[in-house]
């Protein structure tokens, strides 16, 4: 059985990390397992607990009145769901929910970032690391604002 | 002149229609065909149909003008006007021996639905094949019971994704290019045909590019105001190009500086 440790490095965002490094974050984490349609969290709820998906999938929703949850992305093996952990006022957005049966490693959001306040390099170089996750999924999100798949004509 | 076979509705806005070519029709993937509709228009449409079946001339339209709305309403028995195959193609068979991913979105599918069946019908020449193919939502994505089919196969990865959809779609929610990211193939012998809204294509060559893709094995399909279809009335000119002559297929090496041009 993989540690958990081994288990976040193959997860690309902490890829590359040394094992000192990784060890420090594996710290804060465990594993867990979601059944089809339990919910991580939901909108609003505090943002203490952020996840590493290792096999499954997980949606991200948003509930809009009169209407069926909207999904807004998904996200699969290897991605990181939820950086609210991170930045004030710690709450989440939007809802996730397991789609299917989903395995992963649930850190702690609050144990990290007194890690990162005490080691100023960790928490630089996980800032930098989370910044291109913010960054890969803002600009797809600036892909779909532009309904590309849209009718021409109505631009 | 040539009489339609059949018509399927793949969409809420979106046609497959099927000619009778009479004598066999040959061409190859990625050329495209000028449609006339009678009192109407012509319009430049993608063959979409199998290079193998020269009985049947395929084209998947969108109904978004005057022109390509009374292609989508031919009904059996009716005719429609043509005019080619032009155009330059996928590069199929620079592709063999390597890995070949297409990129498709919304009806960018069309054109390289073609490419794709070419590359399945001798699927011994090539090394992995994927295919990524996104759409805005499941209702709009084509060719619905052949995807289901080419997910079946254990000889082709296929992965699709869709920009929005309700909580009971159980697919991928997301853009295409991100998919480029985790498919598996060999960058460095890799061949990727790209076809879809230039801002998706401009997203997906730049991912290739990432994953270490080099300009010239990226081939895009581009599509402008096609008018004469070979090259006299320059209404399809993109920089020095024009487009029905010298593509519509593309190296992203050769297409990606104009591209990068307003209002071009």
């Amino acid at each position: 059985m993989k540690t958990l440790d081994a288990l976040l490095s193959e997860c690309p965002v902490f890829t590359g990390l040394d094992g000192e490094t990784l060890e420090l974050i594996a710290g804060c984490g465990r594993n867990v397992r979601f059944p089809a349609e339990q919910h991580l969290f939901r909108e609003g709820e505090a943002a203490d607990t952020f996840y590493v998906v290792r096999h499954g999938v997980i949606t991200l929703e948003m509930r809009v009145p009169a209407r069926r949850p909207l999904v807004i992305e998904t996200l699969h093996d290897g991605d990181v769901v939820g950086w609210s952990w991170l930045v004030p006022p710690y709450r989440w957005a939007f809802d996730a929910r397991a789609a299917e049966p989903t395995a992963a490693v649930a850190l702690d959001g609050a144990c990290l970032r007194e890690k990162c306040r005490e080691d100023p390099a960790l928490g630089y170089e996980l800032l930098q690391r989370f910044s291109q996750v913010m960054v890969e999924r803002l600009q797809a999100a600036r892909l779909r604002l532009l309904d590309v798949y849209g009718d021409p004509r109505a631009a | 002149m040539l009489p339609v076979l059949t018509t399927r509705r793949e969409s809420e806005d979106t046609f497959t229609v099927e000619l009778d070519p009479g004598d066999r029709l040959a061409f190859a993937p990625g050329q495209f065909m000028m449609l006339y509709a009678f009192g109407t228009g012509e319009a430049a449409i993608s063959i979409s149909g199998d290079p193998a079946e020269a009985a049947r001339l395929v084209h998947t339209v969108r109904a978004l003008g005057p022109t390509t709305q009374a292609i989508c309403a031919v009904q059996p028995g009716e005719v429609v006007g043509v005019r080619g195959p032009f155009g330059r193609p996928w590069p199929v068979a620079e592709a063999e021996g390597g890995d070949v991913v297409i990129v498709a979105g919304g009806i960018g599918l069309a054109p390289l639905r073609p490419a794709l069946l070419w590359i399945l019908s001798r699927r011994e020449r090539y090394e992995r094949v994927t295919l990524l193919y996104g759409g805005r939502s499941p209702e709009q994505l084509l060719y619905g019971d052949e995807l289901a089919a080419w997910r079946e196969r254990d000889d082709l990865d296929v992965a699709v994704t869709v920009d929005v959809a309700r909580s009971d779609w159980r697919g991928r929610v997301g853009v295409v290019p991100a998919l480029v990211a985790t498919a598996r193939f060999d960058p460095a012998h890799t061949v990727a045909m790209v076809c879809g809204p230039e801002i998706m294509m401009r997203a997906t060559a730049s991912a290739l590019s990432d994953r270490g893709v080099s300009a010239e094995r990226i081939h895009l399909s581009l599509e402008r105001n096609m008018q004469c279809a070979f090259g006299r009335c320059g209404h399809c000119q993109l920089g020095p190009t024009l487009l029905c002559r010298d593509g519509p297929v593309f190296p992203y090496a050769q297409i990606a500086p104009w591209m990068r041009v307003w209002e071009l």
